[in-house]
C-alpha cells in the first residue's frame, strides 16, 4: 500500500465533529435515562480482549474482527461488540453477584469492513443485558424496553420484528433427518434467499402437504394472528413450544402496551448458533437496515464458566442518528469576554461569575476596543469588551 | 407511533437493459400501472400518481445496491447480479424471465493451458467457479464485449451470460461449461420487508400470480 497521505484514516474509521457528537451525546443521556429507569447499571469493558476468550465466543465472525498482538505476542481482538465482554465479567469479577443482573453500556465496538470505504468499522451502541432469567417476562422487558428507548429519543416509526429460533429448527426437524439439509434450508433463510428455498423444496421428494407448511413459513409474518397460524403449520414439539412462548410473550407485550409496534415473524433468523430463543429486530422508516437487534443466548455464559440464561439488545447509534429529530433546544448564551493586557484580572474574574450564571463565556486578549469590536457578529450573542479607557 | 399511519409508498429499481422490455411486460401483467413515459424517457425516477408507487431506473448491476441501502424498497433484478454483487438484500421470487445461462466459453479448440486466463464481466463468480473445480485461472475483468478477449488472445476463455447463443456463434465460440441457470428475481430490502410488509406482500402476490408455471 502506498504511504496515506496526512490527513488519511484507517478503512471504516471516521471523525465526528462537534455538530454530530453534540447531537449523539444528547440521545445516549436521553436513552441512558430511559434504561437507568429500568434499573439497570452501566458497565465499561476494555477495548482490547483476547482472541481465545471474547473473539471466540463472540457472535461476530472472526474475519470481521481487528486482530492484533500484545506485547507477549497473544492475539487480542478490539471488541466486535460487549455482550461477550460482559458474559466475561458476569462470570468473573461478578461471579458471587447473584442474579438476575441488569447491566447497560454505551460504547463503541469495532468491526472490519471489506465493502464501501464509507462504511463504519468503529461504531457507537447503546445496549442492555438481562442475565440470569429464563422467563418469558424477561423477554418481554428485553423488548418493551427497546420499544421505549426508541420512544424516549423521537423515532417516528418504526417497528420491531420477532421470532423465535426454534419454530424454524423445529419446523424442520419434523420433515428433514437429515442435518445438512435442515442447515441448507437455515442458510437460505440467514441469507434471506427465498428463491433458494424455495428450489431446494422442490428438488425434495416429500410429502405435498409438507412443502405446503414449509413454504407457508416464508409467509408468517404479520399480527397476532399469525400465532394460531403457525400453531396449525406443525407437530413438532420444539416448534409447538416456540409458538407457545411466542404467544405468552405477546400477552406480555400486549401488558405493556407496545404491541402496535411490533411484528411477528416467523422466518426471522439473525446469526446460526448464536441465539438460543426469542430475537428481534428494528427498523425505523426510510432507513435501509436494521436499528437494533438482540434476543435470548442463553449458551454464551457457560462458555465463560457460569451457566445462566440472558437476553439482550443493541441499539447502533449512527443509525438512530439518522431516524431521530434534531433537537431545537434553546442555543446556549456565547458570550465573548474581550480584555486587554491591564484588565486581565477583572476580566477573567468577571469570565467565571458569569460562567457560574450558566452562560458560555469565551475570553480573548486584544490590543484595543476597535479590535473586540470586529468579533461582533461572529458567532456570539454578545461581545463585551474590558478597557482601562471605560474607567 | 403505530405503523398502520405510513405511508406504504413503495419505490421500485428497475434494471434497464436487457431484460427491462420483458420486466415492464410482466409489471403490467400483474396490473401495475406502468406509464408510457417508463418505457421512452431519460428520466430516471418516474412517479406513478394514485397507485403509491416509484419507478427508479437503474443501472442492472445498480439494482441491489439501491435496495440493500434502502433507496429502493424493491428491486428487478436477474440472478447474474446478485450472484456477482453480494448485496444483503431478500431475495422474495423467481420471476422466472429474462432467462439465460452462465457458461464458460471459448474457442471450439481450446485445449487446457499452463497460464490460464478467463475474461468476464463478472469476477467473483467467475473465481468462484473456478475454485470450485479446483482449477487455477487468472481472472480478468472487463465492462463489455467479452467475447473479444479470446478472439485476440487477451484470455483463453470467458465467462459471461449466454441467453440464445447467437453472439457466441457470431464470434466463433462454442459453451464449454454450464455454470448455473438465471432468472429474474423480486429482490427486496431488509427494513422495507419489515416496514411496509404490506405493499411489499401486495407486490409479491400479485407477481405470484403472474410467474409462468414452468414444466
Amino acid at each position: 500500500m502506498a504511504k496515506p497521505l496526512g490527513f488519511e484514516k484507517p478503512l471504516g474509521m471516521r471523525d465526528i465533529l462537534p455538530d454530530s457528537l453534540a447531537k449523539q451525546r444528547h440521545l445516549e443521556r436521553s436513552l441512558r435515562q430511559c434504561i437507568e429507569r429500568w434499573g439497570y447499571e452501566e458497565i465499561s469493558t476494555p477495548s482490547l480482549e483476547y482472541y481465545d476468550t471474547v473473539g471466540a465466543a463472540s457472535a461476530t465472525l472472526t474475519d470481521r474482527m481487528f486482530r492484533l498482538l500484545d506485547k507477549q505476542g497473544h492475539t487480542v481482538v478490539l471488541r466486535p461488540d460487549m455482550t461477550a465482554p460482559i458474559a466475561r465479567v458476569v462470570s468473573s469479577l461478578y461471579k458471587d453477584v447473584p442474579l438476575p443482573l441488569r447491566l447497560f453500556y454505551q460504547a463503541n465496538v469495532f468491526r472490519a469492513q471489506e465493502k464501501e470505504a464509507g462504511r463504519n468499522a468503529e461504531f457507537f451502541q447503546t445496549g442492555i443485558e438481562l442475565i440470569g432469567d429464563a422467563s418469558v417476562d424477561a423477554d418481554a422487558e428485553a423488548i418493551a424496553l427497546a420499544v421505549f428507548c426508541l420512544r424516549a429519543v423521537g423515532v417516528e416509526t418504526f417497528r420491531i420484528a420477532i421470532g423465535h429460533v426454534d419454530f424454524v429448527d423445529g419446523l424442520l426437524e419434523e420433515w428433514f433427518e437429515d442435518e445438512s439439509i435442515r442447515n441448507q434450508f437455515r442458510q437460505y433463510l440467514v441469507e434471506r434467499d427465498f428463491v433458494g428455498f424455495r428450489q431446494l423444496l422442490s428438488t425434495l421428494d416429500i410429502d405435498p402437504a409438507a412443502k405446503e407448511r414449509l413454504e407457508a413459513l416464508l409467509r408468517l409474518r404479520g399480527g397476532k394472528g399469525k400465532i394460531d397460524e403457525a400453531r396449525s403449520l406443525t407437530e413438532n414439539g420444539k416448534a409447538r413450544r416456540a409458538v407457545e412462548t411466542i404467544a405468552s410473550l405477546w400477552e406480555a407485550l400486549e401488558a405493556y402496551g407496545v404491541t402496535d409496534d411490533l411484528l411477528l415473524d416467523f422466518n426471522l433468523i439473525i446469526n446460526l448458533n448464536y441465539y438460543t430463543g426469542v430475537v428481534f429486530e428494528g427498523y425505523a422508516a426510510d432507513l435501509g437496515s436494521p436499528l437494533l437487534g438482540g434476543g435470548r443466548y442463553d449458551h454464551l455464559l457457560a462458555q465463560f464458566g457460569r451457566p445462566a440464561h440472558a437476553t439482550g439488545f443493541a441499539i447502533k447509534m449512527d443509525r438512530l442518528l439518522l431516524v431521530t429529530p434534531v433537537m431545537d433546544g434553546p442555543p446556549a448564551t456565547r458570550i465573548l469576554l474581550c480584555y486587554t493586557e491591564d484588565q486581565r484580572t477583572e476580566a477573567l474574574a468577571e469570565a467565571q461569575l458569569l460562567r457560574e450564571d450558566g452562560l458560555v463565556v469565551v475570553t480573548r486578549l486584544v490590543k484595543n476596543q476597535a479590535e473586540a469590536a470586529t468579533f461582533q457578529g461572529e458567532a456570539y450573542s454578545k461581545v463585551i469588551c474590558l478597557t482601562k479607557q471605560e474607567e | 407511533m403505530s405503523f398502520s399511519d405510513i405511508s406504504q409508498k413503495l419505490t421500485i429499481a428497475m434494471p434497464k437493459g436487457r431484460i427491462f422490455e420483458e420486466a415492464v411486460h410482466f409489471l403490467q401483467q400483474a396490473g401495475l400501472q406502468v406509464t408510457a413515459e417508463l418505457q421512452d424517457s431519460r428520466k430516471l425516477v418516474i412517479p406513478v400518481e394514485n397507485a403509491r408507487l416509484e419507478f427508479i431506473l437503474a443501472k442492472p448491476t445498480d439494482v441491489p445496491t439501491y435496495v440493500e441501502y434502502g433507496v429502493a424498497d424493491v428491486g428487478v433484478v436477474g440472478k447474474d447480479v446478485l450472484l456477482e454483487e453480494e448485496r444483503d438484500v431478500y431475495e422474495l421470487l423467481d420471476l422466472q424471465i429474462g432467462y439465460c445461462r452462465m457458461m464458460v466459453a471459448g474457442m471450439p479448440d481450446w485445449k487446457p493451458t499452463d497460464a490460464p486466463r478467463v475474461a468476464t464481466k463478472y469476477p467473483k463468480i467467475a473465481s468462484r467457479y473456478f475454485r470450485e473445480q479446483g482449477q487455477q485461472v487468472e481472472v480478468i475483468k472487463l465492462n463489455g464485449s467479452v467475447e473479444l478477449a479470446p478472439m485476440i488472445g487477451l484470455a483463453d476463455r470467458i465467462v459471461d451470460i449466454v441467453s440464445t447463443g447467437r453472439t457466441l456463434k457470431e464470434n466463433g465460440l462454442v459453451e464449454l461449461e454450464h455454470i448455473c441457470e438465471i432468472t429474474t428475481r423480486l429482490i427486496a430490502n431488509r427494513a422495507s420487508y419489515r416496514m411496509k410488509s404490506e405493499a411489499v406482500d401486495d407486490i409479491a402476490s400479485k407477481f405470484l400470480e403472474v410467474i409462468p408455471k414452468r414444466s
